[in-house]
């Protein structure tokens, strides 16, 4: 089992890279022009009050310095407090958490539904109506906004059909699928056309393989070549490509989580943003990142998992 | 069967090889010709109010039906045409050039400032795209300037990471070392004898980037953050008419169908120079 | 008894132009048939319509008969077809890292027909290539059965290969230059395996080559292809010790010989040609030093010649010329 050990020094070779992150976001928030003591405490403050709170938070303090305390306090899990909501930004991240993991899965579920039958469709049936048919509507699928298309959904499940709710999140796990269906929805379908249209090109770039000629000539059906054969190599770079894409995905669910309402990371962000609430944008960018990394990783451990020639 | 085998030939016939790349240059030229010319064929002032022709749908007078301020949805679209196309092209452009230049030189260069310039790029990989282009609006306040300078700053990595491969199996090639043995200094090596042929991937890249930039345009716009109104521009056009979607379809539909379009505009262009040039990136 | 009976196999492309033309071949049991010729005469294509597995597409098989055990091959349907593929035809690949899956076991890949053709379980089929590896001769199958093709060396995966085709007891083998890819003493392991499976099996085996060196080591018979054509079939001896036509002597001349002969390599004038553009007449007759106007007019069928048994050839002046003179290193090749 040798080849799983890599599980455990992976996460020391993203050192440099988590590294990296944070000192990016901590750099971000200090390249803010303006006086962040000023900020926090509004333009009419006193001068004592503003040497206070720079004293507090270390503002007076070299640059290196203040970056090794704003890692010591993300290792006590400080990420700063809301101006706005008057708590510590990882307990907005940990109520926030939840629903846009459970976005985030469940689109590239229904990602993986809908690209698989369409990509094989066309695979199958190369140079056909039907490839021809799926190569044109996941081309034209890559240029769908996410936020219009959750509207058009909207007004068609939601406002014409009235199947799902409009907006928000439900409160039992019940409600909460049905809540999330259509979001879910919206980022899949975006996300499905970048699937189907490499699954397609990889399958077919298998199917010439010699190896299918060999299984064929020892008595193999086409359909056990195609799934038994041809699928599992094909499958391999598409898992790499879903990982690649899961920085994109957490960007649609920004996105989507504000046009459904969602009380999501995404949500959190854009507010913080337009209320200029820093501590926020930090926290989450970071936790973002920190998705990224993770994700990323939990592909690798896949990709070692299903092909065998990959030796970490 | 035989009705689709039919349909099928007489769609290869109709749609010759590299029809792809046709019909997407069709599509750009449309809707560069349209952005051009909208002060001339546009109906009306794209944002003079009218308070007498409000939430109008679709009709003859208004094709595309009126806002809730009573402005010409057709007009819109088509002065928003201009933003829209001025965001691929300098979305790209700032990108493009940055990536290309610090992937060419890393690559050819080699050693520390090339193992710094990946560890960078693998730091900016780190994160999602669209996520680090919002923090730094943030810091930058919102408007258009600060979305190409959040596009420059964080598209460029793709560009390098790019050229960067293309230099590396390049450098190993016949002409670059005949290149070196005759004495050329490396600069004149590297921007004439190497980037030329390093850029084919990279423009077919941009064109597929084109549609990226532009999905992250608009929806930076849809959020409030990019272009301001009362500007047309289609991310904002679709975020002002999604509180009637109940009441007037109309004003979120038709700029949605205008990014649809000129997004597969790109992609059918990308697609069609990826299958000519054999660069697939 | 024949186990194989090709009558006058004809394979067009697309465009109508024959890439194998009137090919007839008979083969008994235990018998190694050496398919000789240059790439593009045709020789990959007419094994592969022995199992109807036409590279690439646009080919069609347009006449001709394939009689395999008796029964005609080319009347089967695609399911009775695959009930032959691998059960009663097995077939062994010039390139073995491209031929096997990379991401399926080994062992999984020879259990592969078992399970198919057999209803083998799992356990069976997996203890089956087992068995397998141990008699194309790899060291500690049981381990190696679980092992992936990429921790194979390209001998040992050719060899996997062949228990791969033999998994199913087929009665005839195709070794499509199953030892190209190979080191020379990969190759003569592998040709020693072949032919001991040949003596312990009772398999007939076509054996398709460029290397006249490898059939004369190996091979009982030797049919030669040039240009979608059979110009020369016989036994190894007759064919190599007197080769009628003149295209088979020019293929011995071009042998290099061990004992490092004077002057330049001898070569075949000219380039075979393409499909599209095949020759009226004899296909050889412009590449060919004893051309004459009937070379241009007609094409030669294939006549016995007389004397050796079995041994027929299609040249028009066959019978005219004097049998080839021996040269010492092709003796060498003959005797072998």
């Amino acid at each position: 089992m040798h080849r799983y050990l890599f599980v455990l020094w992976r996460p020391v070779q993203l050192l440099p890279v988590l590294f990296g992150i944070s000192v990016l976001v901590f750099a971000m928030m200090r390249a803010i022009p303006g006086d962040p003591a000023r900020m926090l405490l509004g333009v009419r403050s006193t001068p004592e009050a503003i040497a206070r709170i720079r004293a507090q938070f270390g503002l007076d303090e070299p640059l290196w310095l203040q970056y090794v305390y704003f890692v010591r306090n993300l290792m006590h899990g400080e990420m700063g407090k809301s101006i706005i909501y008057r708590v510590d930004t990882l307990k907005l991240v940990d109520a926030r958490l939840p629903p846009t993991v459970l976005l985030v899965a469940g689109s590239v579920l229904l990602a993986v539904m809908i690209a698989l039958p369409l990509a094989t469709g066309a695979a199958r049936h190369r140079g056909r109506v039907l490839d021809h048919l799926i190569r044109l509507v996941s081309t034209i699928g890559l240029g769908l906004p996410a936020f219009w298309l959750a509207i058009m959904v909207i007004l068609l499940f939601s406002v014409s059909l009235g199947w799902f709710p409009v907006s928000g999140y439900g409160s039992d796990w019940l409600e909460r699928l049905h809540h999330l269906f259509l979001p879910c929805l919206t980022v899949a379908l975006a996300l499905s056309a970048v699937l189907t249209r490499n699954l397609r090109a990889s399958l077919l770039t298998e199917l010439q393989s010699d190896y299918v000629t060999a299984a064929r000539a020892r008595g193999a059906s086409e359909n056990r070549i195609f799934w038994r054969h041809v699928m599992p190599n094909s499958l391999i770079p598409t898992i790499n490509l879903l990982a690649v894409n899961i920085g994109w995905l957490i960007g649609g669910s920004v996105v989507i989580e504000t046009v459904f309402a969602i009380p999501g990371l995404g949500q959190l962000l854009v507010k913080a943003i337009v209320s200029r609430d820093y501590m926020v944008v930090q926290g989450v960018v970071l936790v973002f990142a920190l998705a990224t990394v993770a994700v990323n990783l939990l592909a690798d451990l896949l990709t070692v998992a299903l092909d065998p020639r990959v030796k970490p | 069967m035989s009705a689709a085998t039919g349909i099928a030939r007489v769609g290869r016939r109709a749609l010759p090889r590299g029809s792809t790349l046709s019909v997407g240059i069709a599509i750009l030229a449309g809707w560069l010709l349209l952005a051009l010319l909208c002060p001339w064929i546009a109906p009306y002032d794209p944002i003079a109010q009218d308070a007498d022709a409000t939430l109008l749908p679709p009709h003859a007078a208004h094709l595309f039906g009126t806002d809730n301020f009573g402005r010409d949805l057709l007009s819109r679209v088509l002065w928003g045409a201009r933003v829209d196309l001025q965001m691929c092209v300098v979305g790209v452009a700032f990108p493009f050039v940055f990536g290309t230049v610090i992937g060419a030189v890393s690559g050819y260069v080699g050693g520390v400032l090339d193992t710094l310039l990946m560890r960078l790029i693998d730091i900016v990989l780190a994160f999602p795209f669209l996520v680090l282009m919002l923090a730094i609006i943030t810091i930058l306040g919102p408007g258009l300037g600060s979305f190409y300078i959040a596009m420059a700053l964080v598209g460029w990595v793709s560009y390098a990471r790019l050229v960067r491969a293309q230099v590396l199996t390049l450098k190993q090639r016949g002409f670059v070392v005949a290149a070196r043995s005759l004495g050329y200094r490396r600069g004149r090596i590297l921007f004439l004898h190497l980037l030329p042929n390093a850029l084919t991937s990279s423009i077919v890249f941009a064109m597929s980037d084109c549609v990226l930039v532009l999905l992250s345009g608009a929806s930076v716009s849809y959020l409030g953050l990019g272009v301001q109104p009362p500007t047309a521009e289609w991310g904002v056009m679709v975020a002002e008419g999604q509180g009637f979607i109940t009441t007037a379809w109309w004003i979120t539909t038709f700029p949605g169908f205008a990014i649809v379009v000129l997004a597969t505009g790109f992609s059918f262009v990308a697609d069609g120079l990826g299958d000519r040039l054999g660069a697939r990136p | 008894m024949t186990l194989l009976h090709v009558r006058d196999l004809t394979i067009e492309d697309r465009a109508g132009a024959a890439l194998v033309d009137g090919v007839s071949l008979s083969m008994r049991a235990g018998e190694i048939l050496g398919l000789v010729g240059e790439s593009g005469s045709g020789k990959t294509i007419t094994c592969r319509a022995l199992m109807r597995l036409l590279p690439g597409q646009g080919l069609a098989i347009r006449g001709g008969e394939i009689r395999f055990d008796g029964a005609d091959v080319l009347a089967y349907s695609e399911a009775q077809m695959r009930a032959v593929r691998g059960r009663h035809i097995g077939m062994i690949f010039q390139n073995p890292a491209s031929h096997m899956n990379p991401v399926m076991t080994v062992g999984r890949q020879i259990a592969e027909g078992r399970r198919l053709h057999f209803g083998a379980s799992r356990r069976e089929a997996r203890g089956h290539a087992v068995e397998l590896l141990r008699q194309v001769g790899i060291p500690d199958p049981a381990r190696r059965v679980d092992h992936y093709p990429h921790e194979f060396s390209g001998g040992m995966l050719q060899r996997a290969m062949i228990a791969v085709a033999l998994a199913c007891e087929p009665r005839l083998l195709i070794a499509d230059e199953p030892t190209t890819a190979l080191d020379v003493t990969v190759q003569m392991q592998i040709l020693r395996l072949l032919q001991d499976l040949r003596d312990r099996l009772g398999l007939a085996v076509i054996f398709i080559t460029h290397d006249l060196g490898v059939v004369a080591q190996t091979c009982d018979r030797i049919a030669v292809m040039y240009a979608g054509r059979l110009c020369e079939s016989g036994g190894k001896r007759d064919v190599l010790a007197a080769p009628l036509h003149p295209y088979t002597q020019g293929l011995i001349d071009c042998q290099p010989s061990s004992e490092g002969g004077v002057g330049p390599m001898p070569t075949i004038l000219g380039q075979p040609p393409v499909a599209s553009r095949f020759p009226a007449g004899c296909r050889f007759h412009p590449r060919c030093g004893h051309a004459t106007a009937q070379c241009e007019a007609g094409q030669p069928s294939m006549r016995m010649a007389a004397g050796a048994d079995g041994h027929s050839v299609a040249c028009h002046h066959a019978a005219d010329r004097p049998r080839a003179v021996t040269r010492p290193d092709r003796d060498a090749i003959a005797s072998a």
